[in-house]
């Protein structure tokens, strides 16, 4: 276990000396439908730092998974990024396409939550890791299955040299899933992006394809993005965390602080959701959120959580709170009222927001 | 067999609700249930737990006679209803319900919400008026609004769906309703809302539940009983306290070890048992004990002689290794 002394503190100062892997500011996705213009990704900022796991935590619709995918141009036509992202100095929005294939696997990969569809059905494993290392390696034949052998023995799958010959329908749901994140890191790209890995998977395989990650992080340094829904996987490899909320960062912040003193609301709301042995006791209710994910045409100057938030008042509907550093507190939070904004020290349970009645109606 | 098999009721202990014994279900050559025995009491909630493949909603199915069992019974408030015909079984079907993982394909897209929430109504002859009353008031117990019965399924979102179904599930007053992984497809927050209203629900009506899950935090929210699947067979049986203060197979140690809990400090200072492999395919299952090829602890025995589930230290257990009074091994201690 890992947990590189960089804290929160550090991350206040955006512009300091050294860049870090993945400069992200700004980035702002739009797609344009037949309803209408859709906003799904507002004005997104973040760094990704060299052996470091920085998890995106929030529900379906939130935008993590568009605005992971913004990052090397991997969507669809009709959709409209700007901002910056820069990985290792290069800027990545705007490229060309010729450019971005060049950064893609080999700079910034990705593993997806699905290993079934994004593998090939009628290629072997080994082939299809293979093709990776004589695209971007220019490797032979032989090299790549060489290589391969050694990828396969990394993520922890016994007789690489077998599995290699086999096609993907051959192979269970955690194998697959490991020989996607071989096919990931078969470049030691800089960046990895794991994109719900585990959400398709038992939780008696979960377990070993974290501890893959967590490897990966040590061994070869590299910064890896978490996109996840999942706040016991948070609590399990996260270094730092950040909480989107329809399109927008409201929450970052070292793992162990977010989880003790949350601020926004929202993720206040999120963890009270979630049964747990200790919270439950099978007893007391689970913490409802009310109201729905908004779908957004155009982000409004507003806080987007005011609708569903306990604390909101006037100026959360009028003006957008900026991710901000939080009053007596390490991490940042994009709020106006802040939780537990209270004497330090101070942790009892009424830091949480007061409860709140019940999900949508009608 | 015939209703000749009903269990008298002793010293005024209720009958359970439902019992399978000896339920087996095979598709070919797919062994998806292999010898289930299991009952559940009026009024209690039992959580069949278990990961992809182990059978466990293959069991819901049977119980509701979406599938016909290739052996074994099913007895529903104690009538043997595994063998009657379609038209026999019509009557007993009142008395179970099933709430489905998706909603949204478990919902008919052209039908209003209170024809659908309706329709066991219907087939069990209620008249018109007298629908539209039921259907609006358990519009209103799930929480939504009496005016959602005009809207279609697709006008709503994922959580308000699956108050539909359970709308639908409960209206015709089950002693026993099936939830089949009834909060897997929504989201976090949504969830909690569906758990917390299912709990409400099953206080307020009083119906019995087999909740099937593989997520063990709502079933501690949730469970009165426990009942842990592997491969077809079940591996232990125990009410939640003890399946969670002193889990006696290998196989629920290693479950309980695996599930992260959303806390960091815990989290990170449990030691967790990574299973090795995955779970073998249910077309060739592991001879003797069905875990013996992951387990951390297996011996020789348990590769040849399949293990019975028997009491040991208060618990149902199906492992070798675990005493009568319940002591044995715990995989979160081996190294």
């Amino acid at each position: 276990m890992s947990a590189p002394a960089t804290g929160a503190a550090a991350d206040l100062l955006s512009g300091d000396a050294e860049e870090p892997l993945l400069r992200v500011r700004d980035l702002t996705v739009g797609f344009r439908t037949e309803d209408g213009p859709v906003s799904a990704v507002d004005h997104v900022s973040f760094d990704a730092r060299a052996g470091e796991l920085l998890a995106v935590v929030g529900e379906s619709g939130c935008g993590k998974s568009v605005a992971a995918m913004a990052l090397s141009g991997l969507l669809a036509r009709n959709a409209t990024v700007s901002g910056s992202v820069r990985l290792g100095g290069r800027e990545l929005v705007g490229a060309s396409p010729d450019q971005l294939r060049a950064v893609r696997g080999k700079e910034i990969a990705y593993i997806f939550q699905e290993p079934m569809t994004s593998l090939n059905p009628v290629f072997t494993v080994g082939r299809q890791v293979a093709e990776v290392l004589r695209v971007h390696e220019g490797m032979s034949r032989t090299q790549a299955l060489d290589r391969a052998v050694e990828l396969l023995d990394l993520v922890g799958i016994p007789h690489p040299r077998e599995r290699l010959r086999q096609y993907p329908h051959q192979l269970s749901g955690g194998l697959r899933q490991r020989v996607m994140i071989a096919m990931a890191v078969a470049c030691d790209p800089r960046v990895l992006v794991a994109d719900e890995p585990t959400t398709a998977l038992d939780v008696t395989v979960q377990a070993g394809i974290l501890d893959v990650l967590r490897d990966l992080r040590d061994r070869l340094g590299a910064a890896i993005v978490l996109i996840t829904h999942d706040l016991g996987v948070v609590a399990d490899v996260a270094d730092r965390v950040m909480v989107m909320y329809a399109g927008r960062v409201v929450e970052r912040s070292e793992v162990d602080e977010l989880f003790a003193r949350p601020r926004h609301h929202y993720t206040v709301g999120l963890l009270g959701a979630v049964p747990s042995a200790r919270v439950s006791g099978g007893e007391q209710r689970l913490r409802e959120i009310p109201g729905l994910v908004p779908t957004l045409e155009q982000q409004p100057d507003a806080c987007t959580f005011a609708a569903r938030c306990p604390a909101a008042d006037e100026r959360c509907r009028s003006q957008e709170p900026p991710l901000a550093p939080a009053p007596q507190s390490s991490h940042e939070v994009a709020c106006w009222h802040p939780a537990g904004t209270r004497p330090p020290g101070d942790r009892a349970p009424g830091d949480r927001a007061p409860g709140v009645a019940r999900e949508e109606s009608g | 067999m015939s209703a000749a098999l009903q269990e008298p009721v002793v010293d005024g202990a209720p009958a359970p609700v439902c019992e399978v014994v000896d339920l087996v279900k095979h598709f070919g050559p797919v062994r998806a249930v292999d010898g289930i025995s299991l009952h559940v009491d009026p009024g209690t909630v039992v959580a069949l737990v278990g990961e992809s493949g182990s059978g466990k909603s293959t069991v819901g199915r049977l119980i509701v006679r979406l599938l016909e069992p290739t052996s074994g019974t099913v007895r529903l408030n104690g009538v043997d209803v595994s063998s009657l015909t379609r038209r026999a079984m019509r009557p007993h079907r009142r008395t179970v319900s099933i709430v489905f993982q998706d909603p949204a394909s478990s919902l008919d897209p052209r039908m209003t919400v209170g024809a659908i929430v309706g329709e066991p109504l219907r087939l069990h002859g209620a008249s018109s008026s007298q629908r539209a009353e039921r259907v609006g008031e358990m519009l209103e117990k799930v929480g939504l609004r009496r005016g959602v019965a005009g809207r279609y399924a697709h006008e709503l979102s994922g959580g308000q769906r699956q108050r539909v179904s359970i709308a639908r599930a409960l209206v015709s007053r089950p002693s026993l309703l099936v939830a089949d992984e009834p909060t897997s497809a929504l989201d976090v927050s949504v969830q909690a809302s569906v758990l917390n209203l299912l709990a409400d629900l099953q206080r307020d009506l009083g119906f019995a539940c087999l909740f099937i899950t593989h997520d063990l935090a709502a079933v501690e929210y949730l469970a009165d009983e426990v009942a842990v699947m592997y491969l077809g067979k079940l591996a232990e049986r125990a009410p939640r306290e003890r399946i969670f203060t002193a889990p006696r197979h290998p196989y629920t140690q290693a479950l309980l070890s695996a599930a992260p809990v959303p806390d960091p400090p815990t989290q990170r200072s449990r030691r967790r048992v990574v299973l090795s492999g995955d779970i073998p395919s249910s077309l060739s299952p592991p001879s003797g004990c069905r875990f013996h090829t992951r387990c951390p602890v297996a011996v020789d025995r348990c590769t040849t002689e399949v293990p019975d589930l028997r009491e040991a230290g208060g618990s149902l257990v199906a492992c070798h290794l675990v005493a009568d009074d319940g002591t044995g091994p715990d995989v979160r201690r081996v190294e």
